[in-house]
């Protein structure tokens, strides 16, 4: 499989970075580079092989149902989590208006 | 008297607290050598020198008072600008973190200050970690301190992602320095600069405060001189973290305490699939010498098969960018860090302007190449084809333990190269890491140590591979290749 400008435009897109024209073109010969080497891993037979999930066998835990069981990651923090947003409003996280 | 910057770890803890010196010599000592090589080594992003003069002080009022001064008591540490340290900018080497100032400390370093450490600045890095090189950070390149001996000038890399930290212990600007390792990010450096480092089990360090790269692969490890001063530095950062949901809730061996270099009894497996066509010649040849200095340490060498081997790059180069798309993904210019408004832009806009402007090419590359594979129709031809691919890597390696104990190979597939020498070529840079990556993928505790010089004049590296929560396994082999290979060379001083 290899992407042309299209693909690389909507992936792109999807990925949320912004693209010219120019940088496209010059990145699909970069990205069917790549692909093309990681298409080799066709040739393994995988058939009745289970895709890893975990590469250290080891149980999910549950935190005790607590609030702010740890004060570390607890609530009440607001002005620690705005400390380094780059456009802070009235204690919000500001952001371009959204709705018309 | 002796220059306290050439001491490594355990030499300056004990020699602290045996009062032969003080910490605050020690950290005044290294302030002055990070201070001295910037300009010419790039090693640190931020130097905190104020930071390590004040551990210093604790460390000797303690001792004044009779307390115990902890595993890493008086020794200052450089540390990787992928831990977020309170207070202090972390950036894990990108424009779009610049600026940012941890509200919070990263479990590791936190453990690592508990046990006595001092921080001596933020070492440079590639950018989120993604480069073999360290060509890959908005805060320049690092210089290695070796330099070929063929009377050429040559700026040779430090590896990466680790590069500062490489760079930095090298140069005796700090006995000792956190790196972190997805696909070799630890080992490889520390074979460039001849110096040891160890990526332990996935788990062991805690995750918690590391900036994200590839979650399933990332993790920490210790980079220093020789191999008791990473048994150490690994004993101080390693254990349980609740706030990590994959750390494991194990003991951590007292590593240090059981190293020995006797490997009697011991099987090492040599790969034969790491026996690549048109193998450096210098770098077969450690390998055969590293072969054999384990022989003369007891063991039985074993010759084993790991049938994967050459499919671990390729699923590696689904998997992390896979992994790093999604983590990145966080970077939108609304909670933190760089945001970009062009005149007019809505919120779609921002976001797209803001990831252009604060990730370099080589994140872009990952990110797009992460996106690629897990959308819609590519999801199982690639992502899952990966995962299956890393089963079987598993795999390889579980068969390979019923025939032995540890796996020798060479760390990287050649000495330091020079800077520009690959960065334009994504796929060459790439397999830097190919004999490092199949450990990363198993998950497996992985380390390099010195094993001599090449024709050039340059370290090669000798890497140990051992089964999962067998790092003492690692260490002692490591340290049996460390007593016969008598690696004493150092970079001649020219910064």
């Amino acid at each position: 499989m290899s992407v042309d400008t299209v693909t690389v435009a909507r992936i792109a897109a999807l990925a949320r970075i912004a693209m010219s024209e120019a940088e496209v073109a010059a990145m699909v010969p970069e990205l069917n580079n790549i692909l093309g080497w990681i298409e080799q891993l066709g040739e393994v037979d995988t058939s009745g092989v289970e895709p890893m999930t975990a590469v250290i066998t080891n149980h999910l835990r549950l935190r005790a149902d607590e609030i702010d069981a740890d004060p570390l990651t607890g609530g009440g923090k607001r002005d620690a989590v705005l400390a380094n947003a780059p456009a802070p409003e009235h204690g919000f996280f500001g952001v371009p208006k959204v709705i018309e | 008297m002796t220059d306290l910057t050439d001491l490594g770890v355990a030499a300056i803890r004990d020699g602290v607290a045996a009062g032969e010196f003080t910490a605050l010599e020690v950290a005044e000592g290294f302030n002055a050598n990070v201070a001295a090589a910037q300009v010419a080594l790039n090693a640190f992003i931020v130097a905190t020198p104020e930071k390590a003069l004040e551990a210093a002080h604790a460390t000797d009022a303690k001792r004044a008072k009779g307390e115990p001064l902890g595993a890493m008591g008086g020794v200052p540490i450089g540390m990787k600008d992928l831990f977020a340290t309170h207070g202090i900018q972390t950036t894990a080497g990108s424009h779009i973190l610049e600026g940012f100032v941890p509200a919070y400390e990263s479990t590791v370093s936190q453990r690592l200050w508990d046990a006595g450490a001092g921080m001596l600045g933020k070492l440079n890095m590639d950018q989120f970690a993604m480069g073999s090189s360290n060509e890959t950070s908005h805060f320049g390149n690092v210089i290695s301190p070796w330099k070929r001996n063929d009377g050429g000038n040559a700026p040779l890399a430090p590896g990466g992602s680790s590069g500062g930290s490489a760079s930095a212990v090298a140069a005796r600007l700090a006995p000792a320095a956190t790196g972190t390792d997805t696909g070799g990010s630890i080992r490889q450096p520390a074979a460039f600069v001849g110096i040891c480092g160890i990526k332990p089990t996935y788990g062991r360090c805690s995750r918690w405060g590391v900036v994200a790269f590839a979650s399933s692969l990332d993790q920490a490890g210790p980079m220093a001189r020789d191999v008791r001063d990473c048994a150490i530095m690994l004993g101080a950062m390693a254990g349980f973290d609740p706030k990590d949901a994959t750390s494991l809730d194990a003991p951590v061996p007292a590593w240090d305490a059981a190293l020995a270099p006797d490997m009697k009894g011991k099987r090492v497996g040599i790969p034969r699939e790491y026996r690549i066509d048109g193998m450096d010649a210098d770098v077969a040849a450690s390998w055969d010498r590293g072969i054999a200095w384990l022989k003369d340490a007891g063991a039985t060498i074993v010759d084993i098969s790991l049938p994967h081997t050459k499919y671990a790059l390729p699923a590696y180069y689904i998997i992390a960018p896979a992994e790093a798309s999604s983590n990145l993904a966080r970077y939108d210019g609304v909670r933190y860090g760089l945001r970009e408004l062009p005149p007019g832009a809505n919120l779609q806009e921002m976001y797209a302007a803001t990831r252009a402007a604060g990730f370099g090419p080589e994140v872009k590359r990952r990110v797009l190449i992460g996106t690629y594979v897990l959308s819609a129709g590519f999801y199982d031809a690639y992502y899952t084809q990966a995962q299956k691919v890393r089963t079987l890597i598993a795999r390889d390696f579980e068969a390979a333990w019923a025939h032995c104990d540890v796996i020798l190979a060479p760390t990287a597939p050649s000495a330091a190269f020079a800077l520009g020498d690959k960065s334009d070529d994504p796929l060459a840079m790439y397999l830097n890491d190919v004999f490092a990556v199949p450990a990363s993928l198993a998950g497996l505790p992985a380390m390099s140590v010195p094993a001599g010089l090449n024709r050039e004049g340059l370290p090669l590296g000798l890497q140990i591979i051992g089964k999962a929560f067998d790092e003492q396994g690692v260490l002692n082999a490591g340290l049996a290749i460390e007593s016969r290979a008598g690696f004493s060379a150092r970079p001649k001083r020219w910064w």
